[in-house]
Parts: C-alpha cells; sequence; structure tokens
C-alpha cells in the first residue's frame, strides 16, 4: 500500500528529486551538537501552538463581555478543556524559552556569521513576532492581570517620542483599553501574527537548507587540517530521529507541566477597579519591566521611561544587525560580541530574578 | 556520545551468530517497547482532544411546560414563535378565538415556521412546505406533522405543555 502511494507520487514528482534536498543536508557533529535542537524544539512547539490555538477557538468568545465567560467554560463545561488550554500556556512559554536559548547558542556558537546574516535577521524576527504572540495572547482571557498589563504595555508605546502615540492608539483602537482592544489583539494573534510567522519560518529553514549547518569557529580549524576526520551526520534520517526523540522529551515535559500545574485564570478585568499589588507582565518581559523600575523618573532633562525605551529599542535593533558587526574571523570584534552576549545573557538572567526576589 | 553508542551496538551484533546482523528476538523486543510506547503516548494525548472536541450538553430543556404569552398579545388570526427550552414554539390564535400550538421546527429541514393570516396556515418560508393548524403536513416537501403542545388558560398566561404520550 505504503510502495503503491510512492510509486504513484515517483512517477508523478521524483520521490528521489523531492527528498534529495534533505539527503544533501548534513549536521556536524562535534561535542556542542546538542544545540543544533533547540530550533526544532522551538518549531514543535509552535506546531502545538497552532493545534491547541485551533482547538481554543472552538469554544473562545472575543468580546469584552464574553471573553472571560468563554475562558471560564472551557475551564470548567468542556471536557478537558483545562488542559488544553493550559498546553497552550505552557507550550508558549516554553516556546518563548526555547527560541531565546536558540538565539544565544547561535550566538556563542557564532553560527550567525556569513553567509549566514540574514538567518540570523529572519530569526531574530521571528523572536520579536513570538514576543507579540504572547504579549497579545496575555490579553485574551480578559483577566485582570492581563487587562493591566496590557493597559502597561501598550502606555510604554505611548511614551516613544512622536510615533508613540498614534502606535498605541492603532494598537488600543482608542484612547483606552477597551472592548476595542480585545477584538484588535485577537485578529493580531490568531491571523495577523500566525500568516507572518508562518512565512518567516519558512524564509528561515529556506536559509538554513541552503547555507547548511554552521560548523564553530572552534571546530573549523580541525575540519580544514584533517578533511578526512570531518564528522557529519546525514540530517534524514540520523538528526531527524535524534531531534524526534527530542521533540518527544519536549511533549513529556510539556503535557506533565500543563497537568501538574494547570495554569489559572484569575477573575474578571474591571476597566473602573484598581491594579492588584504584585502586578507584573510575563518573565520574559520582566528583565525590561525592572529595568523601567529602576530608571529615575528624570536622568539629566530625559524623562527616564523615554531614556529606557530607546535604550531597549537602540538595543533591540544592533542586536537584529549583529552578524554584520562581525567582520574578522578570530579578531577583536568577535571577541566583543562574545561579551556582549554574555553581558546581555547575565543582565536578563539577573534583572529577572531581581523582578521576582524585589516585589 | 554518539560513538561510544555505535561501538555498542557494533559489539552485541558481534556477539550474534550471524556476523553483523542483531538478534531478531531482541530486535522485535525493542521495536515492541518503544511501538507501545509511542502509541500509548498518542493515544494519552488525543484521548483528551477528541473529548474536548465534544460540545457539552447545552442548558436543559427545563420543564415540559412555559408561559408561551400574555392573554391579548395575540390578536385573532395571528401567530407568534415562542421559546420552548432550546427549541422555538408556534402559538397561534384562530379566528374563532381558539388557540393552537406547535412545535415550530419544520420536519423537512429544520426551519423555523410561520403563521401566514392570508391563508389561515402553518408555512415554512424555506421549502414552501405548509402545515394546517392541528399541525398537519398538508402539501410541499415535510414529511410528517409538527408535534403539538396543549395549551391551557391560567389567568392571564397561556400556558404550553408538551404532551404526555410525546
Amino acid at each position: 500500500m505504503l510502495n503503491r502511494l510512492r510509486g504513484w507520487i515517483d512517477e508523478r514528482f521524483g520521490w528521489s528529486q523531492l527528498t534529495a534536498p534533505l539527503r544533501k543536508k548534513t549536521v556536524p557533529v562535534h561535542y556542542n551538537s546538542y544545540w543544533y535542537y533547540l530550533g526544532g524544539i522551538t518549531l514543535f512547539l509552535f506546531v502545538i501552538q497552532v493545534l491547541t490555538g485551533i482547538l481554543l477557538l472552538l469554544y473562545y468568545r472575543p468580546s469584552a463581555d464574553g471573553a472571560f465567560e468563554s475562558v471560564q467554560y472551557i475551564m470548567t463545561q468542556v471536557q478537558f478543556g483545562w488542559l488544553i488550554r493550559s498546553i497552550h500556556s505552557w507550550s508558549a512559554n516554553l516556546m518563548i524559552f526555547t527560541a531565546f536559548a536558540h538565539m544565544f547558542s547561535v550566538l556563542f556558537l557564532k553560527a550567525y556569521r556569513k553567509p549566514r546574516e540574514l538567518t540570523w535577521v529572519s530569526g531574530m524576527v521571528l523572536l520579536f513576532l513570538v514576543m507579540g504572540f504572547g504579549f497579545s495572547g496575555y490579553l485574551l482571557p480578559w483577566n485582570t492581570l492581563a487587562f493591566f498589563a496590557t493597559k502597561v504595555g501598550t502606555d510604554i508605546v505611548d511614551q516613544v517620542p512622536l510615533v508613540g502615540h498614534p502606535i498605541m492608539i492603532f494598537l488600543r483602537g482608542g484612547p483606552e483599553v477597551t472592548g476595542a482592544t480585545l477584538t484588535r489583539f485577537f485578529g493580531f494573534h490568531v491571523a495577523v501574527l500566525p500568516g507572518l510567522v508562518t512565512v518567516l519560518i519558512t524564509v528561515h529553514l529556506m536559509l538554513i537548507q541552503w547555507f547548511g549547518i554552521s560548523v564553530p569557529p572552534g571546530q573549523e580549524p580541525d575540519w580544514k587540517a584533517l578533511p578526512k576526520e570531518q564528522r557529519e551526520m546525514p540530517f534524514f534520517p540520523n538528526f531527524f530521529l535524534r531531534e524526534l526523540m527530542a521533540w518527544y522529551a519536549a511533549l513529556g515535559v510539556l503535557g506533565a507541566l500543563a497537568a501538574l500545574f494547570p495554569w489559572e485564570l484569575g477573575s474578571k478585568a474591571d476597566p473602573f477597579g484598581s491594579a492588584p499589588a504584585g502586578i507584573r507582565p510575563e518573565w520574559y518581559f520582566l528583565f525590561m519591566f525592572q529595568t523601567l523600575k529602576l530608571i529615575p523618573a528624570k536622568i539629566w532633562f530625559i524623562p527616564g521611561e523615554v531614556l529606557g525605551i530607546l535604550s531597549f529599542s537602540v538595543a533591540g535593533l544592533l542586536w537584529l544587525l549583529l552578524p554584520f558587526f562581525d567582520r574578522d574571523p578570530g579578531g577583536r570584534s568577535r571577541r566583543w560580541i562574545t561579551g556582549i552576549g554574555v553581558f546581555a545573557l547575565s543582565y536578563i538572567v539577573v534583572m529577572t530574578i531581581y523582578a521576582y526576589v524585589a516585589k | 556520545m554518539v560513538n561510544a553508542r555505535e561501538e555498542a551496538a557494533v559489539s552485541k551484533e558481534k556477539n550474534n551468530p550471524v556476523e553483523g546482523t542483531p538478534a531478531p528476538g531482541r530486535r522485535r523486543f525493542v521495536e515492541v517497547l518503544l511501538g507501545s510506547g509511542l502509541l500509548a503516548t498518542a493515544v494519552s494525548f488525543l484521548y483528551p482532544v477528541l473529548r474536548y472536541l465534544v460540545p457539552p450538553a447545552s442548558a436543559d430543556l427545563g420543564s415540559n411546560t412555559v408561559v408561551a404569552a400574555k392573554v391579548g398579545d395575540l390578536k385573532p388570526n395571528s401567530g407568534k414563535v415562542f421559546r420552548f427550552g432550546n427549541q422555538p414554539g408556534l402559538l397561534v390564535l384562530d379566528s374563532s378565538g381558539q388557540y393552537h400550538a406547535m412545535s415550530a421546527v419544520c420536519t423537512h429541514l429544520s426551519c423555523t415556521v410561520q403563521y401566514r393570516s392570508d391563508q389561515h396556515v402553518v408555512w415554512c418560508a424555506c421549502h414552501n412546505g405548509v402545515y394546517d393548524l392541528n399541525g398537519r403536513n398538508v402539501s410541499g416537501p415535510p414529511p410528517r406533522p409538527l408535534a403539538l403542545y396543549e395549551v391551557h388558560v391560567q389567568g392571564d398566561d397561556i400556558v404550553v405543555s408538551r404532551q404526555r404520550s410525546a
């Protein structure tokens, strides 16, 4: 049966031609090889997001007077609804974590360097979009935490000189966070972002296919000196099967977290209630949140908030263009980039922990 | 690590009398073990999804009686669709001043029927099905009569109830 299907496809498209790119692809084998699994795990979690997202759409209602109730309905009335929502929330958080880990592994293994600059840029844009997913999805249950997180988050946009205010109005669908905001965020979350991300993932994967997988500069001299010693494994099926095992493990972790620590719903948003104590954004925004808290109200003549936001914007832009600063192999610029990477990673970790401890 | 595992596999294969091929019994055992594990995982993740797809039963149909209207709501020779549980019902006051109540769900393809005061019939707009005031299918595609309800006037209320036999 399977052979006949294969024969049918072979006759029309040429099976060997279809699978040729996969057979050509190899994965370098060295002591840092395990970092190569992170991108694939992120992709796997994205697929989980799409599937559970579609399931949630069966019952979710995007309106200020129906959203919270519909999520409540999913969690209390629909069979296993709590589990599906919990998987969606946990998978979102794990995906952002693996995306960050993937980015830092690419940075430290210098996989972004020529000719793979655009692979890095597409990956960074994907990371920003995934954070947009997190931000827009957070509002959809229309609970108190989500309401104030969105209020603060969009207010931060408002602080940006000149363009900030119109962007905030566009995001909120008016001057305040209301049902109109919810409708927009719903649209971004289920239509705009999935479309953009799908296109960019395709581009990202095609670039990886085109350039092949990077060998870290640490390994490169050995590879060139002893070509016979080069160790590679075919992507398909050798690496692919290993990747499947990683996915299986990820699924296990995800299932356990979702079942043992179900995501809470909280209380319904009240636009005229006070913000509860201890309010803070999702953990992946915490390092920026904490920084903004620490900056004094005014530095020289610039408002502290504006300075903080502009610094993060500039840092984000430079980060996006990072491969273009890595000019001389083994030279000073590369050591600088490693240093900046270590600094950024420690800054994010320390600030995040600080935000949790400081309250 | 990959290296060590592959070497181990090779040395195991060497123990086998036929050089270079793994023992079929052992391979089969590992295959069954892996396969049943994967199958169990697939079932444990798919089962909740399938259960999730089944919508929970909606609000209970409630009691078998409902107040369909107040006396005086309907003029003679007119009708009104009312809510009976989660289904629509049709209440008609005919020209002689008698009330009729029936299911408003057409037996053809479940459109909601209406009273036609010009023809004194119950009519379904979707496919031109016609019933008389006793719910009998008179012309058009409907295969069965509409379920009839009992009507009682209690004080100001017009109370409609399902027939016990139904």
